[in-house]
């Protein structure tokens, strides 16, 4: 292995570890940008889509790629439950409350996780066609490596469509301006809530599959690390700019490998790394990379 | 007439509390085992042993015997709080457990205090037992596990350079790698013959940086003791970048976890462990696998055999010493030889480990195939 070869082969792997924080970032700050509601139960969102999906392929006749559809329509939907049960009641306290709220609806899917899979890990059953080798002058890639970016991508340009152009996206907009000139203006706030909430869950999913595609480890607790990760790459990114997140994304995965590659000793601090990247770029940027700062009007 | 119902209530249940202590207190042995976390399947598997060797054996000193399970949660803190819970709260005169040396070490310093026995099935590092006169365990150590690897590469396999990726955050692994390294280096008379050590931490889920550096210095063989489900995905990894050297690894290896995440990937792979189901050693051996088969309707494994071995020493002893008092327990324990047990003969060193052969297994069409068995020098 020549030094070049060397320094793409991390590259690679330091692509393929971003375009995941990137993929689960998306939805985080999704629902932050429009409902100013840092939803830490979407890690454990993610979680539960990954064992949906793992079950649905498993236990039903239905195909690996239309269950790849399936799941995370499932999870869209236990996501809108969940805003139904922990956040609509709440919706009109502190947003400290919330906040909270949000905290205990993590500790309760990570243990209800537990109760209903148990907590020995299973192994996601990753389709042939996801996962084999090609290589590249030298550099060895796993397809999935390619697929991850490529859906990453997809999703940011039509969630950014979606936002823009079509009128429901409009609606949210305005949503994340202002609850009640939004709802005198004819806005079905609740539809547009649950629509959000629907979507996040979603994307969580998606980001789910594609890092159990990746790492075919399924556990109860495995939303905790990459759900903090891809907050982190959220608020690096500008937590709100779905475009920042991806950046965070990148930022974060290919800092954690180069971490690793060429600095051996602090592999220990590799968690630890995304965090004081959070801290320098909060102290410098404090509204992120991509982040406005927006002035409250009084 | 209030207070006479009161102290008539009182007294009855004085009273049966009093003859439910005269005929029928338990003995209750304490059990703390990962059921949750990264270590789940191990902590699971050591519990089926432990569960059938108190239906085979539910009383002692004509008593019933209690088992309480804790969960550990693969944790170092959880751990020694499972341990003072069963002490304190639950009163249990032995303790068994656990699975993982940093665990069973987090746990040492209470048991030493408050002066309870207790014995480890698995944890295989040689500081869980070492100054802890209360501290046993029914398995080898690392010292002899990490010799049986090296020289199984260089004697077997023919390895002049060994790569060694260890997992920081476990004792186990550290310690295990430590003496494998040490042995390869004497084996090969060739100080520089370790050619890279890596690191990663317990969770971590990808080791793309790590396995693209050591692909680098082209080793002949890679020693990668740590869990099995950081190892399945460590090998899938190494594969999928093109690194078509054996891998090496220790006892916590044997989980079906390990097979069906690493798939295709790890086959080939060879570890040691403490016991097959393919080469019985003793007539308890035959007898364990029968009743296993029974109850579970499967095959058992090393660390449901070590479960089982663990909980028959602490009743042999019971019923040996004639009292189920705490520091009674630790004295017979103290003095185990010979006790035969599912995985072989269990005598207990001055140091409180067991002095046993090691077998070594290797993954082939998905299973685990029994290789061959070391026995140790003495």
């Amino acid at each position: 292995m020549g030094n070049l070869s060397l320094f793409l082969q991390h590259l690679t792997n330091g692509i393929s570890l971003g375009s995941l924080y990137a993929l689960i970032a998306i939805g985080y700050t999704m629902v932050y940008g429009i409902l100013r509601l840092i939803n830490f139960a979407h890690g454990d969102i993610f979680m539960l889509g990954v064992y949906l999906t793992y079950f649905g392929i498993l236990y039903t006749a239905i195909p690996w790629w239309l269950m790849f559809i399936i799941g995370p329509a499932l999870t869209g939907v236990v996501g809108l439950l969940l805003e139904r049960v922990a956040y609509k009641p709440l919706r009109d306290s502190p947003r400290i409350t919330i906040l909270i709220s949000a905290i205990g609806a993590s500790f309760l899917l990570q243990n209800l996780g537990i109760v209903l899979f148990g907590g020995r890990p299973r192994a996601f059953p990753v389709p042939h066609i996801l996962n084999h080798v090609v290589k590249v002058r030298g550099v060895s890639i796993n397809v999935i490596t390619f697929i991850i970016p490529v859906v990453t991508i997809l999703l940011l340009i039509g969630l950014n469509y979606f936002i823009t152009k079509t009128k429901t996206g409009m609606a949210m907009r305005a949503l994340s301006r202002d609850y009640e000139t939004a709802s005198l203006m004819g806005i079905d706030i609740n539809r547009i809530i649950s629509v959000t909430f629907f979507m996040g869950s979603f994307l969580a999913a998606v980001g789910g599959i594609m890092w159990g595609a990746r790492y075919p480890q399924l556990m109860p607790l495995m939303g905790v690390m990459p759900g903090l990760k891809s907050f982190i790459a959220a608020v690096v990114g500008g937590i709100g700019n779905i475009a920042g997140a991806v950046a965070g994304g990148f930022l974060l995965g290919l800092g954690e490998i180069m971490l690793v590659a060429l600095l051996p000793r602090l592999t220990g601090y590799r968690d630890a790394f995304a965090f004081v990247v959070l801290i320098i770029i909060l102290l410098f940027k404090p509204a992120g990379l991509m982040g406005s700062t927006q002035t409250e009007k009084v | 007439m209030k207070r006479i119902g009161l102290a008539l209530l009182v007294l009855i249940l004085a009273c049966s509390s009093w003859v439910g202590l005269a005929f029928a207190q338990p003995i209750k042995i304490g059990v703390f085992e990962p059921m949750t976390g990264p270590s789940a399947a191990g902590g699971e598997m050591t519990v089926e042993g432990i569960e059938l060797a108190w239906e085979i054996k539910p009383e002692v000193l004509g008593r019933p015997v209690e088992i309480i399970v804790v969960d550990n949660k693969s944790d170092k803190v959880e751990a020694a709080n499972a341990v003072s819970r069963l002490i304190e709260r639950d009163q249990v005169v032995a303790i068994i457990g656990s699975y993982g040396s940093s665990l069973s070490m987090a746990a040492g310093d209470i048991v030493k205090q408050k002066q309870i026995p207790a014995v480890g099935c698995s944890p295989t590092n040689p500081l869980v037992t070492l100054n802890n006169d209360y501290y046993f365990r029914v398995c080898f150590i690392d010292p002899f596990q990490g010799t049986v690897m090296a020289s199984y590469a260089v004697n077997e396999l023919g390895a002049k350079t060994a790569a060694v990726i260890q997992d920081v955050t476990q004792d186990y692994s550290v310690g295990l790698a430590k003496y494998f390294i040490d042995a390869f280096r004497k084996l090969t008379g060739n100080p520089n013959s370790i050619v890279e050590i890596s690191s990663y931490n317990t969770g971590d889920q990808d080791f793309t940086a790590q396995l693209t550096n050591v692909k680098n210095k082209n080793p002949d063989v890679i020693f990668a003791p740590g869990n099995y489900g950081e190892s399945a995905l460590l090998i899938r990894q190494a594969r999928d970048l093109g690194i078509d050297v054996p891998f090496l690894g220790g006892d916590t290896w044997e989980a079906p976890e390990f097979l069906s995440i690493g798939g295709e990937a790890v086959e080939g792979a060879v570890f040691s462990t403490h016991f097959t189901a393919e080469a019985p050693v003793t007539a308890e051996s035959g007898y364990f696998l029968d009743a296993y088969r029974q109850k579970y309707g499967k095959e058992a494994n090393a660390f449901a055999a070590l479960g089982y071995d663990a909980y028959m020493v602490i009743l042999d002893v019971i019923e040996k010493v004639g009292s189920a008092d705490p520091q009674a327990i630790r004295d017979g324990l103290a003095e185990v030889k010979g006790f035969v047990g599912a995985t072989g003969v269990i005598s207990l060193d001055e140091n409180g480990d067991a002095v046993k052969s090691a077998v070594i297994n290797k993954v082939e069409n998905g299973r685990f195939v029994y290789l061959t068995t070391v026995e140790p020098e003495f």
